[in-house]
């Protein structure tokens, strides 16, 4: 598989859009992390979308990476959904003792959008979506 | 119990753990193993490995292809001359880390596994041994 030191984030919208097409190793996951917090910021992003079904394994680094990603997102007031997830990973994950409780998950791109379009559409309702970021 | 074939790859860094992971991957496939089967025995392998790297200092995995009876199987084994674990029944459970990850990598390569082996002596180093059957 090609090496390559970072994962591309793709900007739609209010949306940021990531997939995984490598095996990523420890470092690579890392500075995805880093550089999607960062874009979140950069972008006033509201919703992170992780397209995973290229992924073979997700061990425990995976994970927590994951899981990671969507705690920092929610801190910045962006929502993150995971798609994809092969049936081998999810059933080998559950095994390894990890059930991803703080990430949304949806089993096709679809699906995601619609989830991050409601959730934003809801706080807007609620009236807290762009007054969180004054110019 | 006849072996079929064997393999021993370094496991010094990240890169590394990808790369077992690979051999490890095309081992499985071409033992027959079932695709959830290869998902385990590859998450177990790359938990091991990245135990190898972050606490054992680096070390060697060796992958051994394997028929008893009829099925074929995969045993893997992780050895290092790092630190050693003083505890090693608290290494097992989940949640016990000093690494700063989650702790899910022993039980979590125990769990992934049908036979599980673990070595272990301060300051002499760590061998942890897998096997999968198909």
């Amino acid at each position: 598989m090609a090496d390559v030191d970072r994962i591309p984030i793709i900007k739609m919208g209010e949306f940021l859009l990531v997939s995984i097409q490598v095996d990523m190793h420890d470092r690579l996951a890392m500075t995805l992390q880093d550089d999607l917090t960062a874009s979140v910021v950069k972008h006033r992003a509201r919703g992170v979308l992780i397209d995973i079904s290229s992924l073979e394994i997700v061990d425990s680094f995976i994970g927590r990476t994951l899981a990671n990603i969507a705690a920092m997102s929610r801190v910045l007031d962006a929502e993150t959904v995971v798609v994809g997830m092969r049936p081998a990973v999810a059933i080998t994950l559950v095994e390894l003792g990890m059930s991803l409780s703080g990430v949304r998950t949806a089993l096709t791109v679809e699906r995601a959008m619609e989830m991050l379009r409601a959730s934003v559409g809801e706080t807007v309702h609620q009236g807290r979506a762009h007054a969180a970021h004054p110019e | 119990m006849p072996l079929i074939r064997s393999d021993k790859l370094p496991v010094a860094s990240d890169a590394d753990v990808v790369t077992v992971r690979q051999r490890v991957r095309a081992l499985a496939v071409e033992s027959g193993f079932s695709l959830v089967d290869q998902t385990k025995i590859v998450t177990a392998a790359s938990e091991l490995a990245r135990n190898t790297v972050v606490h054992g200092g680096g070390g060697t995995a060796e992958i051994e292809m394997l028929v008893e009876g009829g099925r074929r199987g995969l045993r893997l084994t992780f050895r290092d001359h790092g630190p050693g674990i003083a505890d090693v029944e608290a290494a097992m459970r989940n949640g016990f880390t000093t690494g700063g990850g989650l702790g899910l990598g022993l039980g979590g390569a125990r769990r992934l596994s049908n036979e599980f082996d673990i070595q272990s002596r301060p300051g002499e180093g760590t061998v942890v041994r897998i096997t999968r059957w198909r």
